[in-house]
């Protein structure tokens, strides 16, 4: 007898989204000056959800003076204290309105509307709520007495965690002084468009947060614009290699938080079970579309085998599918793009050598979907054990000592984050000095918090957010 | 049918009882007192309360410890935001009751009640900050993973000032935001604000038991407070006479109670009060972990 999920999806009637949407500067939705637009699809129906402006460089400018404004006519002089109770006013209305922002969020993104309630909406209330009690306190942070901001700083985020990604940048830049002009992801705006309606609600001066879609060239066009002084981004090391390029010579402040290949490096006395658990999380979370994501499982060799059959075992009962299901593990992938390249890189493991095993799933006939799947007889030469698919692809290798499994998880030009699994207390805290990478969990995965600094070494970029170390990014001390 | 507005409506009083475990109990000696206005005039009878209900206070502030300490950071904040709010929305009942305990004007009062409404914000934003700026990681000479954390003493008996509403606030947002639990002895001279703020705390999800508020006579109780052994810290803010501060220190003493002493000059209760008041009740707690593979 075979026992079946009845399908649970989650009501789109709390959202509302609008045909066309402006974009949102000075406190106001505008029409974008050469009236510009481009269509946002549901990666899960690759239906069209809402016609976007496009922002050019009218707008930046116009966006970016209206931050200039507000940053030396109201933010800026703030008292800590007031900046704070707005945030705290934002920080409530995200939590009144979260069904409404996960669902939202779910449609555009394509994550599995578990992840979306359960992890990206509440975090991001949780940012707001940390960062606006630091915003009269920062003669306590550690920075110098009285830590002055930096003025207006220009935000670029992706896609896989859109409104998450918003928060890390918006939530410290406000608390701390700035002005913001922040360009969500072209295929990912509408959780972004809708925090703009959040900012109105909360009465937040006009200027402060002002919100630009579009795509690459917006983004470069705001980075490259004369009148901001720190840049944030969220994204590939590719384009975080352009910022860092284009903003040489000047005094910009730059903040990079680019891609990952992190290892998780399961002993053999490891809890083998919670292993795989771990495992799992860290690599099929957001449909592995994760800078920290564990993408290059390394395992004890005495227990490989062992591990590998309890991860199939695992992956077998997986979900795939509709993102509104509450059943749902693995949603869509963003957009046809990414499904491209994620397809492209794992034809280019199978022809390295490496062995697929793909979880056998039924997978919807519409939308941008691709089944979990593991790579065995990895070598580190392999190029889907070096290069960041941003996918559910896992890459198995194996180790037989500790200094080995040291060896290779910092064999990567990356480096910001880890897993470590074993029961040694001992072992964890001697490898965690050894890796070369930003975040290290062991025995768990993929946690977030807001109290938590979180960012890259090496190629995953520089700086840290969250935490007491995120104020540092934009203070002037 | 509607019904008719008597203007001569008999106004239905506020009996001012004790709070205690979540809960508002008369004394169990039975007794009240007089409190009068800053006019001369009586405004109402409030409990005075007994050395059985400073022992009934300690052993709910007690209960309440494990709870309370365990939660998260996130959460006390977030309680302490709500209590912010709930007394956003009783400004008016606030004002009145300060104006009426101190007398001057009453925008005075209103902005005494502001202050005490943003104290709690700012306390609210310690809860999970504290840690970050009062612990750390040692830099031990071995291979040892060593890190310091500050965590709550436990239960803290705090006598309240007589600053009617913003100095009671002050003292009591510090001591709970980082997981003590507290046993306040309300100012004789104004214990109704304190009565009414336990009507605010009440509603704000905040756990029976992490504040316990008595009113009565503080030269009565407060020895018993010092000497309780299951106290662990003593604020004397309130104390305004100093033999009886000595006497408290020295009771306190017994016990090796954490005493933050009375101020020695008067306080600014407008002034930033700087992180000074949560570390008064805070351990230190340091671990040590070997490494090696």
């Amino acid at each position: 007898m075979a026992f079946e999920y009845a399908p649970a999806p989650e009501s789109r009637s709390i959202v509302d989204i609008r045909p066309a949407y402006g974009l949102f500067v000075d406190g106001e939705f505008v029409a974008p000056a050469d009236g510009e637009s481009f269509k946002t699809v549901e990666p899960a129906t690759e239906e069209v959800l809402a016609e976007i402006a496009v922002a050019g460089p009218a707008d930046v400018d116009r966006a970016v003076a209206a931050a200039r404004r507000a940053y030396e006519r109201v933010w800026g002089p703030m008292p800590g204290a007031e900046r704070a109770k707005y945030l705290f006013r934002i920080a409530r209305i995200i939590q009144e309105r979260a069904r409404e922002l996960a669902v939202l969020e779910s449609i555009d993104n394509g994550k599995p509307i578990r992840e979306s309630r359960d992890v990206d909406i509440p975090l991001v209330a949780q940012w707001f709520f940390y960062y606006a009690g630091w915003a009269d306190k920062l003669g306590y942070a550690g920075f110098g007495p009285d830590p002055r901001p930096l003025g207006v700083a220009g935000q670029v985020i992706p896609w896989n965690f859109p409104l998450l990604m918003l928060a890390w940048k918006i939530a410290p830049a406000l608390a701390t002084g700035n002005t913001v002009v922040l360009k969500p992801a072209e295929t990912t705006p509408l959780t972004a468009l809708l925090f703009a309606e959040i900012c109105q609600q909360a009465e937040l001066p006009p200027g402060v947060v002002n919100i630009l879609t579009g795509a690459g060239d917006t983004g470069r066009t705001l980075v490259e614009h004369d009148g901001i002084d720190k840049v944030a981004f969220t994204g590939s090391t590719e384009v975080g290699r352009q910022i860092a390029r284009s903003v040489a010579g000047t005094r910009k402040r730059v903040t990079l938080e680019l891609g990952g290949k992190a290892a998780n490096i399961v002993f053999a006395d490891a809890a083998l079970d919670q292993a795989v658990e771990g495992v799992v999380n860290g690599i099929f979370f957001n449909q592995g579309h994760v800078c920290c994501a564990g993408s290059r499982l390394l395992v004890e060799e005495s227990v490989a085998e062992d591990v590998l059959d309890r991860l199939k075992r695992r992956m077998t009962t997986l979900r795939v599918g509709d993102p509104l299901d509450k059943n749902t593990d693995v949603g869509a992938i963003n957009s046809a793009e990414q499904l491209a390249r994620i397809r492209a890189l794992a034809e280019i493991g199978e022809q390295e050598g490496a062995q697929r095993w793909t979880a056998p799933c039924p997978l919807p006939d519409r939308g941008f979907w691709f089944s979990p799947t593991v790579f065995t007889d990895v070598t580190q030469a392999h190029r889907i054990a070096r290069e960041e698919i941003f996918g559910p692809v896992l890459s198995v290798l194996t180790f037989r000592t500790p200094d080995e499994a040291v060896a290779k998880a910092n064999n990567t030009p990356y480096g910001l984050s880890a897993g470590i699994w074993t029961e040694k207390g001992s072992r964890i805290l001697w490898l965690a000095d050894r890796l070369r990478a930003g975040v290290v969990w062991a025995n768990t995965f993929n946690k977030f918090d807001p109290t938590s600094p979180f960012g890259g070494y090496q190629e995953s970029g520089y700086g840290r957010e969250g935490g007491r170390h995120g104020l540092e990014a934009y203070l002037a001390h | 049918m509607p019904t008719e507005q008597k203007a001569d409506r008999l106004a239905v009083r506020k009996t001012y009882k004790l709070f205690v475990g979540g809960k508002f109990p008369r004394s169990e000696s039975g007794r009240s007192y007089r409190v009068h206005g800053a006019d001369g005039e009586f405004v109402a009878n409030a409990a005075l309360a007994s050395r059985k209900d400073v022992r009934d206070a300690v052993q709910a502030a007690r209960a309440a410890f494990g709870g309370w300490s365990g939660a998260t950071a996130y959460n006390r904040g977030q309680i302490l935001y709500r209590i912010a709010e709930m007394l956003e929305g009783r400004r008016d009942q606030f004002a009145d009751e300060v104006r009426t305990a101190r007398g001057g004007s009453r925008s005075a009062a209103r902005a005494d009640v502001d202050a005490a409404i943003d104290r709690w914000v700012w306390y609210a934003g310690w809860s999970d900050k504290i840690a970050q700026v009062r612990g750390n990681a040692n830099p031990v000479a071995g291979p040892y993973f060593n890190l310091s954390t500050p965590e709550p003493t436990g239960v803290v008996g705090v006598v309240a000032p007589d600053e009617p509403l913003l100095g009671l606030v002050s003292v009591l947002a510090p001591a709970i935001v980082t997981g003590n639990t507290v046993v306040l002895l309300a100012s004789a001279a104004h214990p109704l604000p304190a009565i009414t703020l336990a009507e605010v705390l009440a509603t704000s999800d905040l756990p029976g038991g992490v504040v316990n508020i008595l009113t009565g006579s503080v030269a009565e109780t407060a020895p018993w407070l010092a000497g309780h052994a299951d106290v662990n810290a003593l604020d004397l803010t309130g104390v305004a006479d100093v033999e009886l501060g000595t006497e408290l220190e020295r009771t306190a003493a017994d016990t090796l109670k954490r005493v933050l002493r009375p101020p020695y000059a008067e306080v600014d209760w407008h002034a930033d009060p700087g992180p000074g008041r949560l570390t008064a009740f805070l351990e230190t707690k340091t671990v040590w972990h070997p490494k090696g593979s």
